[in-house]
């Protein structure tokens, strides 16, 4: 009798079951979602697909990638093969003896890009130089995303004085002047590297060498800022409370909140770098610091260029062509992403 | 706010001046890890005369020692004596160079700040209109272009191909293509920076505001927008002064102006150590005063930045 009465009570918060009815099919249809959820990540894509500018770089980039990897291992002609015969050609011109060959009926591949004053073929030099740029371009960005995240998170997650000390180190870092840096470790191993015992440092060369060891030491401090930056906003937001609250696990937030949150700013930044560091390899190759001879760098070519520019500039049009094509795509891509993945821009 | 001002600006200094000390440090320590002593690779000479050579030089001494003989000797102005051009200290020949950088390199930098802010003010003025669509379009391009691509393609155009400028430094209007080479990539860079700084600005409540109560245009950019727009240029100073040097040992060459950066790569070409230790400690140190200098300058002109 009791429990009926309070039942009655109009304030009481429990439940009659009698006052419930059915939904009608009009009040069903309420209920249906408009269109499904999507998540960040594939919100951000579905925007860069929406931007042709940045498809058509990100369509450039994978082409001259697979024109970089793909083409030498078909392709004739070497880098390093001269031909006394065939100096200085202009594109698509044969030297006497390889007219010969074609008066007799032999194929002979045409010098797409002509040949250079050692009567190397320059196309495939032209080549091998984008694939060092793409490579460098490539390496940095793992390099500045993989130090660059550990070192901002690890700030950003202990806060308080680790932050503190963390940061200065990274405020001095950041005001290193970083190619005079790569300038001066790349002269001071010069010999140690010439004499190398491993191939590959031997072949890679002092400035690749240093410039590698420069964006490992200094290349990562606005990767970490940016990182740190976030995770330290993230960490005081309500929503991180409130999964805290609801009982998610530690591991729950960083996957859930953490890093969806800091993606964009990853990919953003990663993006930015790439063009850098290509233009710093490219400049120290000019200044004859990047790779060994005989293995040729867009910068170097451009260098080797300058003795005979007026009779020849088509062997300083190519490798220029080339680093601005790489440059221009990746600075295209990086806006599109910057676009697409800032939280901040979204409308 | 005085004495907090004062305080980041005794701050900042501090952290430059360790900045600078670091990059001597650093300088100092990776030349020293050369095996080859500078007086090495200089053709036969008997061991008492490297010896002599050592011991003028002071090389015979413990590193550290040396390190701190050298920073004290660099804070009287003193680099010590070049190898590659004997008789000559690196001082003089520093001084001799920077004549030549300084003039290119400023110009170029007043050239690039200038029409950078006119061009993306006008830009943003102009927003998706023709001119901003051109502008756009070229910037994009420039800041594509390493600066060896540009001084060398200025060169062969200009200079050779139209022969309406000289191609070396030392003619009558040869430093015009220097100059050029060095103020296209940061006239772009500011453009770019300029045209969102004011489309930013040109939408805030206080334009809204100064719009409704009848503002004239023409004040209206002048007295209300411009200044507040000017806050991202000016951070941008400091790396343009690290781009302007460093492009200037590119286009130095290119151009044979015989300015510190030509001096740089001349001193590479002859193993001179001492000078390419003071060319990097002089370049990295003009560099960090002009990164201190921004930063002061953009805490003075936007008092809203929080000091901390």
């Amino acid at each position: 009798m009791s429990e009926k009465k309070k039942l009655k009570n109009p304030l009481s918060l429990q439940i009659d079951p009698e006052l419930f009815r059915e939904a009608s099919e009009d009040e069903k249809k309420q209920q249906v979602t408009m269109r499904e959820s999507i998540s960040f990540m594939k919100d951000a894509l579905r925007r860069l697909r929406k931007n042709k500018i940045a498809m058509i770089s990100l369509i450039t980039i994978v082409l001259i990638a697979l024109i970089a990897f793909i083409v030498p291992t078909f392709y004739p002609y070497t880098y390093t093969k001269q031909d006394v015969t065939a100096q200085n050609l202009a594109p698509f011109q044969y030297s006497q003896k390889e007219q010969m060959k074609i008066d007799k009926g032999f194929s002979v591949f045409p010098h797409i890009m002509g040949t250079d004053s050692l009567g190397r073929d320059y196309a495939i030099r032209v080549i091998y130089g984008t694939r060092i740029s793409l490579l460098v371009g490539i390496f940095s960005a793992l390099i500045v995303i993989v130090i660059g995240i550990i070192y901002g998170s690890i700030s950003g997650y202990f806060g308080g004085k680790v932050d503190m000390v963390m940061m200065r180190i990274v405020d001095i870092i950041y005001s290193l002047p970083d190619v005079l840096i790569v300038i001066l470790l790349s002269v001071a191993i010069k010999d140690w590297v010439s004499t190398s015992q491993s191939q590959l440092i031997a072949r890679l060369g002092a400035g690749m060498v240093s410039i590698f060891i420069v964006f490992g030491l200094l290349y990562w401090v606005s990767m970490a800022r940016q990182v740190r930056g976030q995770i330290l906003s993230i960490k005081e937001q309500e929503y991180v409370l409130a999964s805290k609250a609801i009982g998610a696990s530690p591991a729950r937030i960083i996957r859930k909140h953490m890093i969806p949150n800091c993606v964009s700013v990853i990919i953003i930044i990663a993006a930015m770098q790439i063009p850098s560091a290509i233009f710093t390899e490219s400049f120290l190759s000019f200044l004859g610091l990047g790779v060994s001879v005989p293995m040729p760098s867009l910068g170097s070519l451009a260098s080797d260029a300058r003795t005979a520019l007026r009779s020849y500039p088509y062997q300083l049009v190519f490798p220029a062509l080339a680093i601005f094509l790489i440059v221009l795509s990746f600075n295209l891509l990086g806006n599109g992403l910057r676009d697409a993945f800032d939280p901040k821009l979204r409308n | 706010m005085n004495a907090k001002f004062l305080r980041y600006l005794v701050k900042r200094l501090l952290m430059a001046l360790l900045t600078i000390f670091l990059v001597i440090a650093i300088t100092f320590f990776v030349m020293h890890a050369i095996p080859a002593s500078p007086f090495s690779s200089e053709k036969a000479k008997s061991d008492a005369v490297i010896a002599a050579l050592e011991a003028k030089y002071g090389f015979d001494k413990p590193v550290i020692v040396q390190f701190f003989n050298y920073l004290g000797n660099i804070l009287k102005g003193d680099f010590g004596l070049s190898t590659g051009w004997v008789g000559n200290t690196v001082s003089e020949l520093i001084m001799g160079g920077f004549s030549y950088s300084a003039r290119i390199g400023f110009t170029a930098a007043i050239i690039a700040i200038v029409f950078g802010i006119i061009l993306g003010s006008i830009a943003a003025l102009r927003r998706d209109k023709l001119v901003d669509k051109i502008i756009q379009v070229v910037t994009t391009a420039l800041v594509s272009m390493p600066s060896f691509v540009m001084a060398t393609l200025l060169l062969l155009v200009f200079a050779l191909q139209l022969g309406w400028l000289p191609s070396l430094g030392n003619q009558p209007g040869g430093l015009i293509l220097p100059v050029i080479s060095l103020t296209l990539y940061p006239m772009a860079y500011v453009t770019r920076l300029q045209r969102s700084s004011m489309l930013d600005v040109l939408g805030q409540d206080y334009i809204r505001t100064a719009r409704a109560k009848g503002v004239h245009n023409s004040k209206l950019i002048f007295k209300h927008a411009l200044k507040n727009t000017l806050t991202p240029v000016i951070t941008y100073a400091g790396p343009m002064m690290a781009y302007i040097l460093t492009g200037s040992m590119v286009v130095e060459n290119i151009f044979s102006v015989p300015g510190l950066g030509r001096l740089f790569t001349n001193s590479m070409l002859r193993t001179d150590y001492m000078m390419i230790m003071g060319v990097t400690i002089f370049l990295a140190t003009m560099i960090i005063l002009m990164n201190f200098l921004s930063d002061i300058l953009y805490k003075v002109i936007d008092p809203r930045i929080d000091l901390g």
